[in-house]
């Protein structure tokens, strides 16, 4: 009996076996291919880039397919995968204002230059299941290629509300912002490093947090300036050369938070910002990160810090899913030892308990 | 495996991490041997295993090993459990080093939860997987705060939650990652051992490593440091005893593992520490 609770090697050959049979599932039903994945679960793909901290639709695709659809799972593939590439550049600083746009939307005005441009979105769908989205009752008529409308320029809300003085400044950007994939976060972390932190950070978790700050857990009067999802160039600038160079694009999704400010004895009032980044299509969390950080930043905008969503070490030590996946799930490891310990201990308190009444 | 530190397993440097980050994790080291029981904060990676799984241990043994070592791995004193199998495997596949299950064969001992019975030696370097680096955290939340704290050494309020446990219950009642302070200046996470394998700490031939993956810390005891467990004068430090000795080996001197044998109460208790059952069974076989 004690042996058998120390088969250790062999269970593992076993169940890794097993997981790669359930990976599989039945084997009349066709496999998918990478490509299946990257054209038809497109947002899974996106979700693992973003929180993976990889921009590699291939890549993810194949995490997603390893990880059985488990997303988490997935993102820890890509990031144990990230972890070990050298960083050799750092990239200039992306132009989303240049972005070539598929979706371009501001809840603060009705019409703005450039106009409001919806892209494939949720947003007025009715959520009623498709039962004619089977494999073969799916397919979708693509729609006439429309005469290329002339590209207006479509300058950003907070441009706009900018020229009047109306919204804060954008923070003159120090040299180069930190890594927090090189460097251990440190507290307190500057707003580049919570950006970074919240953009890998989990969505589940951002979404709550920005939740809270909307049902009065440090509200911060939120309006959406601005959502953009398009293709960015990706500009690194070679010391040998002196002159930037396109590496690539990517598609990104932005939000730009426009929040209340009372004002204070030094500054009038005036609009504060709250900014949400993330790769591919990942609006929802690019929303919810733009909420957390303009709590995050209560300090600096001398407002009382009194909820979660506004303090940094609660929100960034726990923003990642990775690392709380792994410590949530390791109560399944063993803890024999440690158990022992505490049932002699709990033995002995007894004991004591029993001897005490007995005496009394 | 005889091209060292230029072999790769499936596309992946030698010890899976890239030699920039064994650098900045050794630099880590280094300091965290220089201040015996300070927490070096290090730029942790994500690592193949999960966080909670033992990342810190696993860094700090893929920074530190090299082709010629020879590599113990135990989970809760065995080397055949589940996450040690795991981890021992890594390394094989990783560094293709070689691997032991002897304490005394190893150079490096890879541990969650235990220190080995078996006394380590000078030669040897014992790496310890920490989940909660931070001594006070059930005291104080915020980093920020304990590291003012650890600079100040104000361990005031962990005096007194000790002495709050000795009031309400007559003994400390915490069992395993007993704190303890590190010589006469820092006070230590010793990571969830039982606090029976504490005073193996204290002037260990070996040099003994503490990798925090998740929280990204590192600290370290150097060989013959002193590391002594919090207490007060008239409530000295005490480990566990047992009523009952090893049923497979005799042994009344190691941590026993509690084994339930039916569903009727029957249980029996075994040596935590595989290796040294078996070691006393082969002296006793001998003689």
């Amino acid at each position: 009996m004690y042996v058998a609770v120390k088969g250790g090697e062999r269970a593992i050959a076993a169940a890794h076996q097993l997981l790669a049979e359930a990976r599989r599932g039945k084997t009349e039903v066709p496999e998918l291919t990478l490509a299946q994945i990257e054209e038809q679960l497109a947002l899974a793909v996106d979700r693992v880039m973003t929180e993976g901290s990889v921009y590699d639709r291939e890549l993810a695709a194949r995490a997603i397919k390893q990880a059985r659809g488990d997303l988490i799972e997935a993102i820890f593939l890509l990031r144990a995968y990230r972890t070990t590439l050298p960083r050799l550049a750092v990239s200039l600083p992306i132009d989303t204002g240049a972005a070539s746009l598929k979706r371009r939307i501001s809840a603060t005005f009705k019409d703005l230059p450039g106009g409001q441009l919806l892209g494939p979105t949720f947003d007025y769908t009715h959520r009623l299941i498709d039962f004619g989205l089977t494999a073969d009752g799916g397919s979708v008529t693509p729609s006439p290629p429309s005469a290329p409308e002339p590209s207006e320029a479509m300058p950003r809300v907070s441009g706009l509300l900018g020229e009047e003085g109306l919204i804060e400044p954008n923070p003159a950007g120090e040299a180069e912002p930190g890594d927090l994939t090189r460097e251990p976060l440190e507290f307190p972390a500057d707003r580049a490093l919570r950006l970074q932190n919240l953009a890998r950070g989990d969505e589940g978790f951002l979404l709550a947090l920005g939740y809270s700050t909307q049902r009065g857990y440090a509200r911060n009067h939120p309006f959406a300036g601005e959502i953009r999802i398009g293709e960015v160039e990706i500009e690194i600038m070679p010391a040998e050369l002196g002159f930037p160079v396109v590496i690539g694009e990517i598609t990104v999704s932005e939000c730009e938070m426009v929040n209340q400010f009372k004002g204070s004895a030094t500054a009038p009032p005036q609009f504060t910002r709250g900014y949400g980044l993330a790769f591919g299509e990942c609006e929802r969390k690019a929303i919810a990160m733009a909420l957390v950080d303009r709590a995050l930043r209560a300090k600096e905008l001398g407002e009382e810090v009194i909820a979660p969503a506004q303090d940094q070490e609660f929100v960034l030590s726990q923003s990642d899913n990775v690392e709380a996946s792994g410590f949530v799930q390791h109560l399944k490891l063993p803890h024999y030892v440690d158990f022992q310990a505490e049932l002699n201990l709990i033995r002995r308190l007894r004991t004591r308990a029993t001897e005490a009444d007995a005496a009394e | 495996m005889s091209e060292g530190e230029e072999q790769t397993a499936g596309g992946y440097n030698f010890a899976y991490l890239d030699e920039q980050t064994k650098r900045m994790i050794r630099r880590a080291i280094l300091k965290a041997v220089a201040i015996p029981g300070y927490q070096v904060p290090f730029a942790s990676r994500e690592m193949p295993l999960p966080f909670g799984w033992g990342t810190g241990g696993i860094q700090v043994t893929a920074s530190i090993i090299g082709p010629n070592d020879r590599l113990k791995v135990i989970d809760q004193g065995a080397d055949d459990t589940t996450n040690a199998v795991s981890i021992r495997q890594f390394f094989a596949k990783t560094a293709g080093v070689a691997t032991t299950d002897r304490t005394s064969h190893a150079s490096i001992v890879q541990t969650r939860h235990r220190i080995p019975e078996t006394p380590l030696r000078e030669d040897q370097i014992i790496v310890y997987q920490v989940p909660i680096p931070e001594p006070m955290r059930w005291l104080e939340q915020r980093e920020a705060e304990t590291r003012r704290m650890h600079a100040l050494a104000d361990y005031g309020p962990m005096y007194v939650r000790l002495y709050e446990d000795i009031a309400q219950f007559g003994r400390v009642t915490t069992a395993y990652d007993y704190p303890v302070m590190v010589n006469g200046r820092y006070l230590m996470r010793p990571s969830p051992i039982p606090k029976f394998d504490n005073p193996k700490m204290n002037m260990s031939a070996a040099l003994q490593l503490f990798g925090a993956g998740r929280e990204k810390r590192i600290y370290a005891v150097p060989p013959y440091t002193s590391v002594k467990s919090l207490d007060f004068t008239d409530h000295p430090f005490t480990i566990e005893r047992w009523d009952n000795s090893c049923a497979i080996c005799g042994a009344n001197d190691s941590f026993l593992d509690e084994v339930i044998t039916d569903d009727r109460g029957s249980r029996l208790f075994v040596c935590s520490d595989t290796d040294y059952c078996r070691q006393r069974r082969a002296v006793k076989a001998a003689e």
